[in-house]
């Protein structure tokens, strides 16, 4: 038993809120776990959030990202290398929440790892590790809703992936079990392509909307890999989720044998001044 | 998702359209060479039995154009596409048989058609690689992850999402989401039905036993399919055990796995604590895979079909000993259940008869067997 009242709002949509009445749209920035190490990552997380990432999404590397494109799948395979996996992304949750109680984190990730602990089992340890929901890629919630159920006794958001090719009906059903916000995949196609002509996802924004009553905030992700990009989608969703770019930073700079850290921090600061007219100092 | 579900409902469709089914026939009749036949192997079954009596009957895929049973299910998949509208044809491959197979129907049809091959494979069945180059297909060695068959279909499913409104993915075997399972299993099934017809034929009666070999599992599951509902048949896959299933290097999915998720599939897999896929390892470039097909599970935990392993010098043995008993060099897949007939056996009345299915023939192994033999070949 806690004493600590439970938070009226959670993370994420406190997120969602803040950047409104800032008149902004949110940042939603994903990094590998433990990528290149477990230390360098919580202080990259860390540093993203202070340059003003208002939700982590905190990838959780497994041996066979069949969704993910070369950025991601060699962030991954730099994780695995060093040790990352579930339990050390759990690890690294816990330590980015011990330095910011405030950041929205979700793990996202595949369903082995879920899977082989026990939906129960892994809806608890994230709870305790400080995150706030999970986007698992390769999980139908509406086919299975084990996951959805047992993140829901533990108050965490499952966030879906809707694609461009989901129906409508596939689409609803997504959304009845969904919480956070809804994840809206830009293009057919893995993490990293080109962004696509941005008429139809903003077609698509507008359709996802209405076929959930707009009762989830949509983050338009998939290929936005510069400020402009992020400006652009930023016209028409409530969020814009930057991935692949982020780590081609942290890959560049770990290449050149530099500290990422400072040049994440940078990137991340340009996206979030794209977008939105005002930019809070602590 | 969507695809999946417009491959699942074109399968329900077109499996049952007397006039998509006249065309199969026709090409499996024609083109495939089917029906193989079902070859008796007395001097095998003499070597086995050590005096008992014992009728060991071998389902001959290796006489099946391109030399293996991937092609019956390549036929089925693409005149389906060709239906869909589809354009363009993908296909993961590992030992190179169900990459030879695709390339052989899109060169029938005149479709484009790219290839997903670990470099690992690449490296270790250059013949396959050459003869797709030869038959117009473009081969992609996938160097990500192990680079082995898992990693190929990884990079297969990332260009279908991609490319999804104008591609067909051909698997190549029961794994991966549905319908894959279900669709590539029903379009192998045409070796059980003709097993179940010939061996009645030959003996009068259904067979004691069935036995085949299981990677991801189709060859397996088409023979398998002609007799799930005899109880009286049983059921036996042999997985490859490597070099040796208490060792790191196997690939007995069903003997040493648990259940989990991989390619959309919730199936045994082998896997560690943190539920990272682990590397397979088999001399059989073809079993090389960590999961296996969700029917095979269901018929493991069921009891329907009970599963062994052989390792590595067994099959090589086998492939050696069926080589000098029959007169058929199997494929090192084959070879496998080939090596778990001795096991089968044991388990049989006297007069006992099995059906061993020989899913492919052993040509594109020749510089695999002959290094092992210690003997040198050039290809």
């Amino acid at each position: 038993m806690t004493n600590a009242p439970a938070p009226s709002i959670s993370r994420i949509a406190g997120a969602f809120a803040r950047a409104r009445s800032q008149g902004r749209k949110a940042l939603v920035l994903y990094l590998t776990g433990c990528d290149p190490d477990f230390d360098t990552s919580r202080r990259l997380l860390l540093a993203a959030a202070r340059a003003g990432a208002d939700i982590l999404e905190l990838g959780v590397p497994w041996s066979d990202p069949s969704a993910d494109g070369p950025a991601i799948q060699a962030a991954m395979r730099r994780a695995l290398a060093t040790g990352g996996g579930m339990r050390a992304a759990l690890d690294l949750c816990r330590a980015v929440r011990v330095a910011n109680p405030d950041v929205a984190v979700v793990l996202f990730g595949y369903a082995n790892p879920i899977f082989v602990r026990g939906t129960a089992k892994f809806a608890g340890q994230a709870k305790q590790a400080g995150a706030d929901g999970v986007l698992c890629v390769d999980w139908p919630a509406d086919e299975d809703p084990e996951l959805a159920q047992a993140l829901g006794q533990q108050g965490l958001d499952l966030v879906p992936l809707i694609a461009p090719t989901s129906t409508p009906d596939r689409v609803k059903a997504a959304v009845a079990v969904a919480g956070g916000f809804l994840y809206c995949v830009s293009l057919t196609g893995i993490t990293g392509s080109q962004l696509p002509n941005l008429d139809e996802t903003s077609a698509r924004v507008r359709q996802v909307r209405e076929l959930s009553d707009g009762r989830l905030p949509v983050a338009v992700g998939f290929g936005i890999a510069t400020p402009a990009d992020a400006c652009a989608v930023a016209g028409f969703a409530d969020g814009v989720v930057v991935g692949s770019a982020a780590v081609r930073v942290i890959e560049r700079a770990v290449n050149e044998g530099r500290d990422p850290v400072p040049t994440l921090e940078e990137f991340v600061a340009a996206l979030r001044a794209a977008l939105g007219p005002r930019i809070e100092k602590p | 998702m969507p695809a999946l579900e417009e491959l699942t409902a074109a399968w329900e469709h077109f499996s049952r359209e007397p006039t998509f089914r006249a065309e199969l026939d026709r090409l499996l009749r024609e083109y495939v060479g089917r029906p193989t036949p079902l070859t008796e192997a007395a001097r095998l079954a003499d070597h086995v039995a050590q005096g008992c009596r014992l009728r060991v009957f071998l389902k001959r895929e290796d006489l099946c154009h391109t030399g293996s049973h991937k092609l019956n299910n390549c036929v089925g998949q693409i005149l389906l596409a060709q239906r869909l509208g589809k354009k363009r044809i993908i296909a993961e491959t590992g030992a190179g048989q169900h990459g030879v197979a695709t390339a052989t129907v899109c060169a029938l049809f005149g479709l484009p058609c790219e290839i997903y091959m670990g470099a690992v494979d690449v490296e270790r069945q250059s013949l396959n690689v050459f003869r797709m180059h030869l038959l117009g297909a473009k081969v992609h060695s996938v160097k990500d992850g192990t680079a082995t068959l898992k990693d190929a279909m990884n990079e297969a499913m990332r260009d279908w999402v991609t490319n999804v409104g104008t591609t067909h993915y051909v698997l190549g075997t029961v794994a991966g989401p549905h319908p894959y399972p279900t669709m590539v299993g029903e379009l192998q099934s045409v070796i059980g039905q003709e097993a179940r017809a010939q061996i009645q034929a030959a003996t009068g009666r259904l067979p004691d036993a069935c036995l085949a070999c299981v990677g991801g599992g189709s060859n397996a599951m088409g023979l398998f399919r002609g007799f799930l509902d005899d109880p009286e048949v049983r059921l036996f896959g042999v997985e490859a055990a490597g070099e040796g299933v208490d060792t790191n290097h196997h690939a007995a999915t069903l003997g040493k796995g648990r259940p989990g998720v991989l390619h959309g599939a919730r199936s045994y897999v082998l896997c560690d604590d943190d539920g990272q896929i682990a590397e397979a390892h088999s001399i059989s470039a073809g079993l090389d895979y960590p999961g296996v097909g969700p029917e095979h599970s269901y018929l493991r935990d069921s009891g329907r079909a009970q599963y062994m392993a052989a390792t590595d010098q067994e099959a090589l043995d086998a492939c050696r000993l069926l080589a000098r008993c029959e007169g058929i060099i199997p494929a090192l897949e084959s070879a496998h259940a080939v090596a778990g007939l001795p096991r089968v056996a044991e388990q049989l009345p006297d007069g006992a008869s099995v059906i061993i299915n020989i899913s492919g023939r052993g040509d594109k192994d020749m510089g695999t067997i002959a290094k092992h033999f210690g003997a040198e070949v050039s290809s």
